[in-house]
């Protein structure tokens, strides 16, 4: 069995097994854990607390006009190259087409010389990112291998890829296969790392929110 | 086909013909162009070729279906005529020589004895070594032993077709006769591949025209294929490359993309992973080639061609199941099941957590006040 076989075969088929494994075990667990009773009488209605629950995911997914000046220039990043990694995962067609045989749905793409742009750009963003990290004296202070390696594999995952459309670095079959490893990688390390902040952030923003609002704080 | 004529220098053999040596010199440098090689292998491959008398070239079928030999008959640069009757002696071959039998054996044993150390080997097919070899013989001895002894005397082993250089259809899982390549047991001799299934007819005659002329074997990649016929993937060539970069698919093979020659790659074109020369000499001298005619590389020259999935899936799609293919229903059932185990565990983990708090709360009720 050759590489790009192994990638797409067995190694994926354990990839998308462990990672649903993962996911399924953070968020089941994390939601049944024991919360500490919250013995204050409430200050808003129930329909008033989760409303602003909702809020806050828009409000907090937002800078603080405060604190603008300090935090806007890494926001700003942050969101870059999020939307960037969104366009080039799910708007490359052979990425769709690698998502509709597994979901069985596939939407329009743009064209690959866009995406290639798109990839060099938001690649450019994550390397501002990592440089970011370990020059801010605070930020490397409060990184750890988590942090790193989540950046390395995703990294790896947009390098291997734009090598493979572009025809670099070696034989496509060769570059596509150690592109498909990584993104298996990936998704055996996504539930256990930083990387679960995906399925994480809404919903502890809207728990948040919610629970202030029950102290009659608003979001 | 007898042996008595290849001791005549090639170009004792052209003048017999009325053939002159400047048409010679000509049709050794289209032959020389035609394989990429550099302008001035045409004069001196028709230097070498007029004073050699034609080289032995000793031809075996084993478990195959004859495609090669019928693509070999179909080369237009050089001709089969031409490479048969004036470039090489092809003293045994059993689907073309009139010969057979006894006849046709004694033809062989006596090419490989006359021209010991100097003859070219080319096998066709893969060698099945299952049930003592008895899926393929031929005169009652098996492949194998054919194969072994033959490649005792060759100067060297041109493999024709998929099935001699990586086992092919044969070694296909799940290989019930135990089919093997020639690679597996030729491991002492040069050996060339010219894969496909079945291989360019201008590939294999230009690879045998290249050994008899230089008497080296050319340079090959990493699977023993030449790289002037195999350093390129079919997609790097393709003519239609550039819908494949302007993101431009066809989903069907009769839809409107199909029929604006839109990029084959959501129909499981394997161009971009297949090394051949079809997209550039292609096929029947130089009129179409698969992807030219609709349909999408099958990948055919690659090792495991048969058993890389569907021809129909796309290179990036997910390949585990049995045909090769993943349905969304196979994946549901996948993640169903490893979301379902990843509850129970999370369930089983945060009841351990609630346990462990419990009983730190209990430790800590029971602790002296004040302490």
């Amino acid at each position: 069995m050759d590489l790009l076989s192994f990638a797409r075969g067995p190694a994926l088929k354990v990839a998308l097994a462990v990672f649903c494994l993962g996911v399924g075990w953070r968020i089941v667990g994390f939601w049944l854990l024991r919360h500490r009773r919250n013995l204050n009488k409430p200050r808003a209605s129930v329909l008033k607390f989760l409303s602003e629950g909702f809020v806050a995911v828009g409000s907090r997914s937002w800078p603080h006009r405060e604190f603008i000046g300090r935090t806007g220039a890494g926001e700003a990043l942050g969101y870059s190259y999020h939307l960037g990694l969104f366009a080039v995962v799910l708007l490359f067609t052979p990425h769709i087409l690698f998502l509709g045989s597994l979901f069985g749905v596939t939407w329009p793409g743009l064209p690959s010389s866009l995406i290639t742009m798109i990839s060099v750009l938001t690649l450019t963003l994550f390397l501002a990112v990592l440089f970011r990290r370990v020059t801010n004296p605070v930020m490397r202070m409060l990184s750890n291998f988590d942090d790193y390696f989540s950046w390395f594999i995703t990294a790896l995952v947009m390098v291997t890829g734009l090598a493979a459309t572009a025809h670099i670095g070696g034989p496509y079959q060769i570059i596509l296969g150690v592109h498909i490893l990584s993104v298996d990688v990936l998704l055996i390390w996504f539930p256990f790392g930083k990387l679960m902040h995906a399925f994480y952030i809404f919903p502890s923003r809207a728990i948040n929110g919610a629970l202030l609002a029950r102290k009659g704080a608003v979001s | 086909m007898t042996h008595a004529k290849s001791e005549l220098t090639v170009g004792e053999m052209l003048l017999r013909h009325g053939i002159s040596r400047r048409s010679f010199i000509k049709f050794c440098t289209a032959t020389a162009s035609a394989m990429a090689l550099p302008p001035w292998m045409g004069p001196a491959m028709a230097e070498q070729l007029r004073n050699s008398p034609r080289p032995s070239v000793v031809y075996l079928s084993f478990q195959e279906c004859t495609g090669c030999l019928e693509s070999l008959t179909r080369s237009f640069a050089p001709t089969i005529e031409d490479l048969i009757f004036n470039t090489i002696s092809l003293d045994y071959n059993d689907t073309l020589m009139a010969a057979s039998g006894e006849a046709a054996e004694s033809a062989r044993a006596k090419a490989m004895q006359d021209n010991f150390g100097k003859y070219v080997l080319v096998v066709d097919g893969s060698v099945p070594t299952g049930a003592g070899g008895a899926y393929c013989t031929a005169g009652g001895r098996s492949a194998e032993d054919t194969l072994r002894e033959a490649a005792k005397g060759a100067a060297a082993v041109v493999c024709v077709g998929t099935c001699a250089a990586f086992g092919g259809i044969p070694f296909a899982d799940p290989n019930p006769t135990s089919a093997w390549p020639v690679s597996a047991i030729v491991g002492d001799k040069p050996l060339i591949n010219v894969s496909g299934c079945p291989p360019m007819p201008e590939v294999i005659t230009g690879t045998l025209l290249q050994f008899v002329t230089t008497g080296r074997v050319p340079d090959l990649d990493e699977h023993r294929r030449p790289k002037v016929f195999f350093g390129n993937t079919i997609h790097d060539r393709c003519y239609r490359r550039p819908f494949y970069d302007q993101g431009k698919f066809a989903k069907t093979f009769d839809d409107e993309g199909a029929r604006n020659g839109w990029c084959l790659y959501e129909l499981g074109c394997k161009g971009p992973t297949t090394y051949n020369a079809c997209a550039t000499i292609k096929w029947n001298g130089g009129t179409s080639f698969p992807i030219q005619s609709g349909h999408g590389c099958i990948g055919c020259s690659e090792p495991g061609f048969w058993d890389k999935g569907s021809f129909y899936s796309p290179l990036s799609a997910p390949a585990w199941g049995k045909a090769g293919e993943v349905s969304p229903r196979q994946v549901g059932e996948l993640a169903g099941a490893a979301v379902a185990a990843g509850a129970v565990l999370g369930l089983a983990s945060a009841g351990v957590s609630r346990l462990r708090q419990r009983h730190g709360e209990q430790h800590t009720d029971n602790e002296p006040k004040g302490s």
